[in-house]
């Protein structure tokens, strides 16, 4: 099952997946302001950042090359937003949309992969994020996998029941198919979502993930927040400062 | 003796206008294991869920449903979650925590116990399902049968009074089955097991209640109750399903 990998990846260990949720978030805003606010020498601040961040996936045990094509999800998007800039006669700024949104990805992804998601809503929490948006938060992560497999298990009985793409070449039949399919995918994901919710309510749930391991904030914490909430900040600064 | 479920005339409606249960009358004492039989739909299951505050909340009083002498109310069913431990029929939608020891420790820190208590409750609760070797492992990775155990535990973990147990033997290998049954005879909970599989029924209950159209229609021995409904399916004359 393809959701399982981040999950894996977050249970890891190392000092960064060791470290305070808090101080990984305060790194992740500080980093994403000073990305989001670069307007000079944008190509060599999104290398530094992308060496910096590859640093921190290599230092957290993360497999480097799935981490970098994990990120890459939201090429897609930000490419079909970089070519309506290229085509507007700006593709300069097409190329540094894209690369913000890969390296804003990348840092989402390391902060999601060395942080498990308990203590990641934990942390966000104690940092007064709404409770009302980690509750969506946290049930969407659970459903969205629910949606996955349920869709898995229709792919594979269509599959053994002799689908094919060539069998659906014509656009039609291909549209019809993928309408009722997605039609059957929400009945069913529904019905699978309440069943889950009921689980979790029969064993006390009220809207809280509590964690076997309580949040502290330890100096070594404190180290780390500051050292990475630095680090984009003084390499954007020498950036600038050298051009 | 107060006995530790008490139902009184439980009507239930699903939105759709299905009526699922026409005045319900069921009564479970300490020490007792009840089979629930009945073909498919006849709600069995709807019954079930209403014994852990899972249909027909809101914040009127249920006044039908008496768990341990409580009135199933919004303000009661804490409490009533704690004395009724419900195992789900898949496993899958039971288990949801990265590792099986985080998914039993679940509900004892939803009930307000400290990290290390959970953690301690559910070890034990591991152990008495014969699984304390798999806590570290991903819920994702068991077999069926393994899942079962593990959901139990996570149910085990609370505490509870009276163990309801929806299709246990659903997804489960004959030697889980009698893994299963010989476990859960081993447990002094009260039981309420919801199922088809009258083996089962018979090697962990004593007492039958037989559900037809949203009704009971018959309560009593379960060799009788089986017979009387020719609930066995392999059996000359059985009666189908309807």
């Amino acid at each position: 099952m393809h959701h399982v990998v981040l999950e894996r990846w977050s249970r890891r260990s190392s000092a960064l997946h060791r470290a305070d949720p808090r101080a990984k978030i305060a790194i992740l805003v500080v980093f994403l302001v000073v990305l989001a606010t670069a307007h000079r020498d944008v190509a060599l601040f999104a290398a530094g950042s992308a060496v910096l961040l590859c640093g921190a996936s290599v230092w957290a045990r993360l497999p480097l090359a799935a981490v970098v094509m994990r990120a890459a999800v939201v090429l897609p998007f930000s490419l079909a937003f970089a070519a309506v800039c290229w085509m507007a006669g700006d593709a300069q700024r097409g190329l540094q949309l894209a690369a913000k949104s890969y390296l804003s990805a990348l840092a989402v992804l390391l902060l999601v992969s060395t942080t498990a998601l308990p203590r990641l809503l934990r942390g966000l929490e104690s940092l007064g994020a709404p409770r009302f948006l980690l509750m969506v938060a946290q049930f969407l992560y659970r459903y969205l996998f629910v949606t996955s497999e349920e869709a898995q298990h229709m792919a594979k009985a269509a599959q053994s029941r002799g689908a094919t793409a060539a069998g659906m070449a014509k656009r039609q039949a291909r549209f019809r198919a993928a309408a009722g399919a997605l039609a059957v995918l929400f009945a069913r994901s529904y019905g699978r979502a309440g069943e889950i919710h009921r689980a979790m309510a029969a064993r006390g749930f009220q809207g809280h993930f509590e964690t076997l391991t309580p949040l502290r904030f330890r100096s070594i914490d404190a180290l780390i927040a500051v050292t990475g909430s630095l680090a984009p900040v003084a390499l954007r600064l020498a950036i600038e400062r050298l051009s | 003796m107060q006995p530790l479920i008490e139902v009184c005339g439980l009507h239930y409606a699903y939105d759709d206008g299905t009526l699922a249960l026409r005045g319900v009358n069921f009564r479970l004492d300490p020490g007792e294991s009840v089979a629930l039989l009945g073909a498919n739909g006849s709600g069995k299951t709807t019954f079930v869920l209403h014994l852990n505050g899972l249909l027909g909340g809101g914040d009127d009083p249920q006044p039908h449903v008496a768990v341990c002498g409580l009135p199933l109310t919004r303000a009661n069913l804490g409490l009533v979650r704690r004395k009724v431990g419900l195992v789900f029929q898949d496993s899958d939608n039971q288990l949801f925590m990265p590792t099986v020891l985080e998914d039993v420790a679940f509900g004892p820190l939803n009930l307000g116990k400290s990290p290390a208590e959970a953690i301690e409750v559910a070890r034990h609760a591991l152990a008495t399902t014969g699984m304390a070797e798999a806590e570290e492992r991903a819920p994702y990775h068991l077999s069926a049968g393994e899942k079962k155990r593990v959901a139990l535990a996570g149910i085990l973990a609370m505490d509870p009074e009276i163990l309801v147990l929806d299709e246990p033997t659903t997804f489960l290998d004959p030697p889980g089955q009698r893994s299963l049954a010989e476990l859960l005879r081993n447990l002094p909970q009260a039981k309420i097991v919801v199922t088809h599989d009258t083996a089962f029924a018979r090697s962990v209950c004593t007492r039958a209640v037989f559900f037809q159209r949203g009704a009971v229609v018959a309560d009593g021995r379960i060799e009788e109750v089986v017979e009387r409904f020719r609930w066995d399916p392999y059996l000359a004359n059985s009666r189908s399903e309807r």
